[in-house]
């Protein structure tokens, strides 16, 4: 296969001139610098990445897997040369495991719908936990309300780790499925135990679906070490543009999977009285895909290779540090959760200042942070929460910034007295 | 350091929001709605009740959200009693004018006076919403409906 190289010019090899590569970290706002902590929510572009989605809409594009001339046959190498990446990225066993689909929220749907409807055993549940984000927790309500497929929560302690001997008790208490869990929770940090997870899940008979959204910006993922059956992660949040995220599941898995959607490209054969199905895992990519987006999100995995994550999550590492002692001498602030292992995201709360409050405060210092409920509901009330601020770090974020952040609370602190 | 938030966290507001005056249920009322604003989860919870002649006699509210919310509740409990059902309708039209431009056709509309404080809500889009909850509940609830239908 002819895999079209991508412009490396501008990669940094090293952490420490990287945020040289992401062109809106100079920018102001309010008239001062912006600091970004809110990678969690979305993380900025190199501009690797910028620089593979505009060559190829000025130089080399167009609908891939369709036509028989060089433009497409070109792009379409540059498309599967992106799935190749992500293959490599997760260490999976071949690129044919690797589907691409909008984003995090469409992985699990697409799970939630092709597993869930088509695979999964009447009679068995699913198992979520209380720390998860929306998006998989609405896809199972969905399933449970058209098929009656069981849905138990698996709860979090007040350290905000995942509740093990719960999680054991549940497993035990009837027959599951599928586990699916957060791999890193999106409000408090926390990297659940996987292997645990899913060791205990497969002795128990279940698939686990792991949502890597936010573990994969911090951490290396090994489907094959892990044992894995799903892993789901969005694009935009590995400094890859929006509208790409990745489904990865065992191969025997997709093969058993009836399709999502129905279309283009996803079949091998149409009359009107039936259909076959292509092979995976264009199966489950019907419709013209989000090409430049993908070999954006290719751009982004090379990116990130270049630096590497033992860099990466020895910098997060000590930065989630640096700011887990620098809040907690904030007056009057709480944190939330104080798992072992965490990445980089606290969420923090102020008793008698609401977080859009706060929020509203250090936007006019140039600190961008999230407020609210992170899409993250019954994980709130379970802190006994409406909402927090969150800061989330990335590769390009420095120390200073968090003095910046803490010394601003402090301030946030005495404006509301 | 956060110098023109002066405009949006006037001392009016930050004492409004921190020692509100009407933040409670009312022991007995003839109406009440609530209004969410789920892109941010404030939630408020209005209580209105009526004086013989129909106008409103006293409001109250619950309300969980950031300081405009709780702020804009207490100011608007204060300025509509008293009022008709149609003077707080006309009221809360011009309310959310000033709250979207900063500016009020006829500032010297005593009610008006009393919200200028929440005029600085006008540069933060994202908050206009905080303050106009609380008359969206209002108006449900003089309209005999249970929840405030969002914009
Ligand atoms: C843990 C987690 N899961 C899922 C998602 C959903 O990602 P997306 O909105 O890109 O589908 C997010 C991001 O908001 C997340 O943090």
């Amino acid at each position: 296969m002819n895999v079209m190289r991508l412009p490396k010019e501008s990669v940094a090899k090293t952490l420490a001139d990287a945020r040289a590569d992401f062109p809106i970290l100079g920018e102001k706002v309010h008239g001062v610098p912006l600091i970004y902590l809110d990678s969690a929510a979305s993380a900025q572009k190199p501009r690797a990445v910028i620089a593979a989605m505009l060559g190829t809409m000025e130089r080399q594009y167009a609908n891939v897997h369709r036509g028989l001339h060089w433009m497409s046959e070109r792009t379409t190498d540059a498309y599967e040369s992106a799935r190749m990446a992500v293959a490599r990225l997760l260490n999976a066993r071949e690129p044919e495991e690797i589907v691409f689909v909008r984003n995090s929220t469409e992985a699990i749907n697409l799970v939630a719908h092709s597993y869930g409807r088509g695979v999964l055993e009447p009679g068995r549940a699913v198992l979520i936990s209380e720390m998860e984000h929306h998006s998989n927790i609405v896809p199972w309500q969905l399933l449970r309300d058209e098929r009656g497929t069981g849905l138990r929560v698996v709860p979090v302690t007040d350290a905000g780790e995942l509740d093990l001997a719960a999680y054991e008790r549940l497993l035990a208490a009837g027959p599951v499925g599928l586990v699916s869990i957060t791999h890193m929770s999106n409000v408090l940090g926390t990297v659940t135990p996987a292997e645990r997870i899913i060791r205990l899940a497969h002795e128990a008979g279940a698939k686990v679906l792991l949502d890597g959204s936010q573990a994969i910006v911090h951490r290396p993922v090994d489907v094959q070490a892990l044992d894995v059956d799903f892993y789901v992660f969005t694009g935009h949040k590995l400094y890859g543009p929006t509208g790409i995220g990745v489904l990865w599941a065992r191969r025997e898995l997709l093969e058993r999977m009836p399709p999502f959607l129905g279309g283009g490209e996803m079949i091998s054969e149409v009359t009107f009285e039936r259909s076959r199905w292509a092979h995976v895992p264009h199966k489950f990519e019907a419709g013209t895909p989000a090409i430049v987006e993908a070999i954006g999100l290719g751009a982004a995995i090379r990116y990130v290779e270049e630096i590497g994550y033992p860099a990466i999550t020895a910098h997060e590492a000590a930065l989630t540090e640096h700011a887990l002692a620098r809040l907690a001498s904030v007056e009057g602030l709480r944190v939330l959760g104080q798992a072992q292992d965490r990445g980089g995201v606290v969420s923090f709360a102020f008793e008698r200042i609401h977080a859009h409050d706060v929020a509203t405060l250090l936007d006019r210092s140039g600190i961008a942070v999230r407020a609210g409920h992170h899409c993250a509901e019954p994980l709130m009330r379970r802190f006994g929460l409406d909402s927090t601020a969150r800061a989330s770090f990335a590769l390009y974020t420095t120390s200073g910034e968090i003095d910046a952040l803490a010394d601003a609370l402090a301030k946030v602190r005495e404006f509301f007295h | 350091m956060f110098g023109d938030l002066a405009d949006l966290y006037q001392e009016v507001i930050l004492e409004h929001s921190q020692r509100p005056r009407h933040g409670k249920r009312l022991a007995c009322f003839d109406a009440s709605a609530k209004g969410d604003n789920p892109m941010c989860g404030d939630r408020v919870q209005v209580f209105v009740k009526h004086a013989p002649d129909g106008a409103i006699a006293d409001v109250g509210f619950e309300a969980r959200g950031c300081a405009i919310s709780v702020a804009s509740a207490d100011l608007m409990a204060e300025v509509v009693r008293g009022r008709s059902a149609a003077e707080v309708k006309e009221i809360a039209g011009k309310f959310r004018a000033l709250a979207r431009t900063g500016h009020s056709e006829n500032p010297d509309d005593e009610a008006l006076e009393a919200l200028q404080p929440l005029a600085g809500v006008h540069s933060y889009p994202s908050r206009v919403k905080c303050a106009t909850l609380a008359w969206h509940a209002l108006l449900a609830a003089l309209q005999g409906r249970k929840e405030a239908s969002s914009e």
